[in-house]
């Protein structure tokens, strides 16, 4: 029963070290910021979680597992919120992203200069 | 209701943390979360967007759904990235979100950044600006899928 947890626990530790090298690997191939910052959550999501989960079934249903399980939704949280907050402040400096299609300006798309932030129980 | 769910996820959080179960130990925890509560409370920070326990059914199934897209998304970026041509077609694009509540938008807009290969990175009342690694992410998130995912999630009561 242990070596099936043991075996189990390198694999998933083993797939994690991997996507976070490949994670590393597209911030260095990437060509501009905004590509880059899709690499980097390959490490946040895929590479983190499995390396967690592996951690876990070392440590076995204890505190420490309850403590990892904490970490990994404080990443789950956190990760998105710093990943958009970058991707604001680069399209704010005035970084234009590299692009192969804008579609941004598609006619069936959402039209410009919407209303502001809209809050609870306010309509539209 | 609310703050009663607040304080039994702030203690057990303690408990987890602490790992002593002495009954001076214990009543600090105790009192340490109802101090919490009370706090955030004289905040509002226990409201349906602080801890939204309204969302608490809808989670169990939106959860293993969004982590599964996490996973499938993960493995394209990763093909996109060990491929020696690395074929990329970064594309900008503008989504509507349809939920009603400020969490559902957050929800969604956090979603959107979770899976890899599309970022949110700007919104504007319920317009979302998603920069996608591929095309056919962004045609993807036009087509609404994961947007109606998130809106029925956060009708689930």
């Amino acid at each position: 029963m242990t070596l099936i947890v043991d075996v189990a626990s390198f694999v998933l530790i083993l797939a994690g070290s991997f996507f976070i090298v490949a994670g590393g690997l597209g911030l260095m191939r990437m060509p501009d910021v905004f590509t880059r910052m899709h690499a980097a959550s390959v490490i946040e999501t895929l590479g983190a979680g499995l390396l967690f989960i592996g951690f876990m079934l070392q440590a076995g249903f204890t505190l420490i597992s309850a403590k990892l399980l904490f970490l990994l939704a404080l990443i789950f949280f956190t990760g998105p919120v710093v990943t958009h907050a970058l991707a604001q402040a680069a399209l704010q400096a005035g970084i234009r992203p590299y692009l192969a299609e804008d579609r941004s300006d598609r006619p069936d798309g959402p039209p410009k200069g919407s209303s502001g932030p809209r809050r609870p129980g306010e309509e539209g | 209701m609310r703050q009663i769910s607040l304080f039994i996820a702030l203690f057990l959080f303690w408990l987890a943390l602490s790992g002593y179960y002495k009954a001076f130990l214990l009543a600090a925890g105790v009192g340490s979360a109802i101090f919490a509560v009370y706090f955030a409370h004289r905040m509002t920070a226990d409201d349906e967007e602080g801890h939204p326990t309204q969302l608490f059914l809808g989670t169990l199934t939106y959860y293993p759904w969004l982590v599964w897209e996490i996973v499938k998304s993960c493995w394209a970026v990763t093909k996109l990235i060990v491929d020696p041509r690395l074929p990329i077609s970064p594309t900008l694009t503008r989504v509507t979100a349809t939920q009603k509540t400020t969490v559902g938008l957050a929800t969604y807009a956090n979603s959107i950044t979770l899976t890899p290969g599309t970022i949110t990175a700007a919104v504007d009342g319920n317009v979302l600006t998603v920069h996608a690694l591929v095309r056919d992410g962004a045609i993807d998130l036009e087509g609404g899928g994961m947007d109606q995912r998130v809106t029925q999630f956060e009708e689930v009561r």
